[in-house]
């Protein structure tokens, strides 16, 4: 029966997708710094970004 | 008390009010103003108070417009774009994060910047061409976030990370999950074959799944566990039978009778084990690998060290050139608080120098025209010229780098715990399997190749090689939360089986900060102790502010003369009376000078009062401390400061305890050396590059800090001041967690003797193994973490 190498085939192709995301993150230096991103995503940017945009529309006049 | 709204420091009497705000100085308000104005309030809201009042930079930094040396410090340099990656200690908080990634909104020309919080740094990219590098570090030094460059930082490329471990670890635990899955027809069809009539489906496809496991598990044993293999076959060579030889024995036995197993049909293999076994291994490696990232534990002198000195050419043309271009008889000018980079002679200028950091000596020493100085003295007053001698690697300082010490390797000489048993252990299991070999060739010899194997598959030392790395690693973890910051795992073990403890003084067991003074001579009156706290007000000496911090209140009154006469004190009247504070010379009693203790002489009307002897403030509970490892240790005093605190210090410590005065830095390390070869096991506890080679030659080295932001020389350890009377503590501590090891040697012992009795009999099923390895694994880890847990918790 066939079927078995077909399911065998997409369950090692869906883990060695899942590896690869893995070496990637690795590589792009997700894990060097592990603590860093927790905090930044806690920031308030849109205020910043707001005042931001005010000042820039008159200066593109 | 009004607290600052920007530093959170005490404002004092006469706070700085800006928009219905405190500030404790001009500087405070200063970046306040500059966040307001540039809409970055935030900053305040996210922490309180978390600001640093920025410091004068004016001139610093001006050799960062030399070309090389900006060049030299970027990562990244073309045109319209350059990339720096600076080391900011004060970097503390979140608002500190938000500031820095949000630094563009102060300059456009920054592109992007990205703090690395554990590190306390920031990778800032910019326009070159708009705001140059000096301006940068200029902008970030006026809000308070002043960059940290020093002769360490040149020419260093971005390091490589090196992440090998977390990929092996990744492979490692793809390949064990992996086949774990494709093991499960095995493990539900025990005993069954196509011929006994088991289970059809998985029958059928037994060979195929078989070899699916085989494919998984070469990168396992070919890529994540090549160290045990290289490392193991590198003991051998020079006859170490460390731990890891059984363990790359095991790994290589689990593969090729696995391989042969299921080549010839015999079985489904033990590939689940041998991923398991590897993945397990990895992962107590990687608990280990702590690391504190914003410390460093290899700092020599260039990280004390400028980069760029002001070099007086022909002409009296000024030029910044790199510190390692300076060549003998140059003439460099030193400024005011700067670092003397190599030993030369005074040519013009008076100073004073202070050389704590060279040779622990705690005053400044007055140097004149013609005196000759040496490298890592701190420049105190005014501006120098000197005329080199050396070079800098030629310096007195640097020399003691030069020594052998610094570049062997401390933990290799060092044989762990693990490597002692591992190698007992190793002879032991090459033993069994022989004669189980052997016994099983008489008998039935068609058995023994399969007991063989499987004794050197249940003994693999899986258990045993993971107690140590999540014991120390724990540990590592427990000490650091108590601010104690080790090295690595291995220190722990040293630690454990130090016998002898060395201290330095200056620094060490006593503090920087707070002096005390005790009064010698005829009571000052009200009024002449209130004209003294008057007169020393204005003063800026930090022998005055000691003293000034220390008197008893009184009102503020306005003296009707005042002078400061630089290098010598200062003197200040009221009325009728006039009241001098400063050098003996200087009140008028030249023979009162005590070359042993630092004193400031008062004379009120010019009749001599008599003097404030300041005396170092030891720490907090040295005394105890003493007294406490005196019990189980030898200790001693080595100082590189004059005899004059001898008796205070004979009050404190035990009786008996030798010291050592006067010591320059490679009698320090001589000293620790010649203790070692008498068979003692040393502990070096200490603070300054003075300490750096008896830090390096002992066998654990500790430098005591009170801030661990700032640098400390190379060393094992890093202690906050503030914990310096648990240190014993500490130290018994990792006697215990040495204990926990011994503890769990025994229970992984008792898991293999079970395992053994398997493969002795030849009964050993790979679901035996499978079940028997994890578990023995797991219960070690959960045992080592529990224990040391409760270490932990009675630790202060």
């Amino acid at each position: 029966m066939s079927v078995i190498y077909v399911l065998l085939t997409i369950s090692i192709v869906v883990a060695v997708i899942f590896f690869m995301a893995f070496i990637v993150a690795v590589k792009s230096g997700q894990y060097d710094d592990s603590y860093t991103p927790s905090v930044r995503m806690l920031f308030e940017d849109e205020l910043v970004k707001k005042k931001n945009l005010d000042k820039e529309i008159p200066e593109e006049k | 008390m009004n607290s600052c709204y920007h530093c959170g420091d005490d404002c004092g009497n006469m706070p700085f009010i800006f928009d219905d705000k405190d500030f404790c100085c001009r500087g405070c308000q200063t970046v306040y103003e500059i966040f307001a104005s540039h809409d970055l309030s935030e900053y305040y809201s996210i922490q309180q108070a978390a600001g640093a009042s920025p410091k004068p930079v004016e001139g610093k930094y001006d050799f960062l417009d030399n070309p090389a040396i900006s060049e030299k410090l970027s990562e990244f340099r073309d045109t319209g774009l350059q990339i720096v990656n600076l080391y900011i200690p004060h970097i503390h908080c979140s608002s500190c994060i938000w500031i820095l990634e949000n630094l563009h909104q102060l300059n456009t020309a920054v592109k992007s910047s990205v703090v690395d919080f554990p590190r306390k740094s920031v990778r800032i990219s910019f326009n070159p061409d708009v705001i140059s590098l000096k301006e940068l570090v200029v902008l970030m030094s006026n809000i308070g976030y002043e960059p940290y460059i020093s002769l360490d930082d040149y020419g260093k490329r971005k390091k490589s990370v090196d992440r090998s471990l977390i990929y092996k670890l990744g492979v490692a635990g793809f390949a064990f999950g992996n086949i774990m899955f494709l093991s499960f027809p095995e493990y539900f069809d025990l005993a069954s074959s196509k011929e006994s009539g088991g289970e059809f489906w998985l029958n059928q496809y037994q060979s195929l799944f078989r070899w699916l496991m085989f494919a998984f598990s070469l990168p396992v044993v070919f890529y994540a566990g090549s160290d045990y293999f290289v490392s193991a076959f590198k003991g051998l060579r020079s006859k170490i039978l460390s731990i890891d030889v059984p363990i790359a024995l095991g790994v290589m036995v689990l593969f090729l009778r696995s391989t042969f197993d299921i080549l010839f049909n015999l079985g489904s293999g033990f590939f689940d084990s041998l991923t398991g076994l590897v993945f397990f291994l990895l992962l107590g490696r990687f608990f280990q690998q702590k690391t504190y990232s914003y410390l460093s534990f290899e700092r020599d002198y260039k990280s004390y060290f400028p980069i760029a000195v002001t070099k007086i050419g022909r002409n009296d043309v000024e030029e910044t050139i790199p510190v390692h271009d300076i060549k003998k008889g140059d003439t460099l000018l030193i400024r005011n608080g700067e670092l003397i980079p190599v030993d030369g002679i005074i040519v013009r200028g008076k100073t004073k120098i202070d050389y704590s950091f060279v040779t622990g000596e705690s005053d400044p020493v007055e140097r004149e025209s013609g005196d000759k100085v040496y490298a890592g003295g701190k420049q105190l007053s005014g501006a120098l010229e000197i005329e080199t001698l050396k070079t800098v690697s030629q310096s007195y300082l640097t020399q003691l780098w030069g020594n052998s010490i610094f570049s062997d390797d401390k933990a290799s000489k060092f044989q762990t715990l693990t490597d002692s048993i591992g190698k007992r252990f190793t002879i032991a299991v090459l033993t069994i399997a022989f004669v189980a070999a052997a016994f099983w060739l008489l008998f039935d010899p068609s058995k023994a190749l399969n007991v063989f194997t499987a004794v050197l598959i249940i003994a693999c030392p899986c258990a045993i090689a993971l107690a140590a790395p999540f014991t120390l690693g724990n540990m590592l973890r427990i000490f650091g939360r108590k601010k104690f910051y080790l090295k690595d795992t291995k220190t722990i073990e040293r630690l454990a089986s130090i016998n002898t403890a060395i201290f330095d003084k200056t620094g060490t067991i006593t503090t920087a900060q707070k002096n005390a003074a005790s009064f010698e001579g005829m009571t000052l009156s009200p009024l002449e102790e209130s004209l003294l706290k008057n007169t020393l007000r204005a003063s800026n000496h930090p022998l005055s502010r000691a003293l000034y911090a220390m008197l008893a209140e009184h009102n503020i009154m306005t003296l009707d003369d005042y002078q400061e006469h630089l290098g010598k004190g200062m003197e200040g009247s009221k009325g009728e009376s006039r009241i001098k504070v400063g050098s003996a010379e200087f009140v008028g009693n030249p023979y009162a000078s005590d070359i042993l203790n630092t004193a400031v002489h008062v004379s009120s009307n010019d009749i001599y009062m008599g003097r404030y002897v300041f005396q170092n403030c030891y720490r907090q509970g040295t005394a105890e401390l003493f007294s406490t490892m005196a019990e189980t240790m030898d200790l001693a005093i080595l100082s590189g400061d004059n005899e004059g605190e001898r008796t205070q210090l004979e009050q404190l410590l035990p009786k008996l305890t030798p010291m050592y005065f006067n010591q320059q830095p490679a009698e320090k390390l001589e000293f620790i050396k010649s203790l070692q070869e008498n068979g003692k096991r040393v502990m070096m506890v200490g603070d300054g590059l003075n300490d750096a080679g008896a830090l390096a030659q002992s066998d654990v080295g500790i430098a005591i800090s009170e801030n661990v932001n700032v640098f400390s020389p190379a060393c094992d350890g890093i202690l906050e001041a503030s914990k310096f009377k648990n240190l014993y503590q500490y130290v018994m501590a990792s006697k215990r967690a040495m204990k926990i090891i011994k503890m769990s040697f025994v229970l992984s012992l008792l898991y293999n003797i079970v395992g053994l009795g398997f493969a002795l009999t030849g009964q050993l099923q790979p679901v035996v193994a499978a079940i028997l390895m994890p578990l023995s694994s797991i219960s070690i880890v959960v045992f080592t973490t529990v224990m040391t847990n409760l270490i932990g918790q009675k630790l202060e």
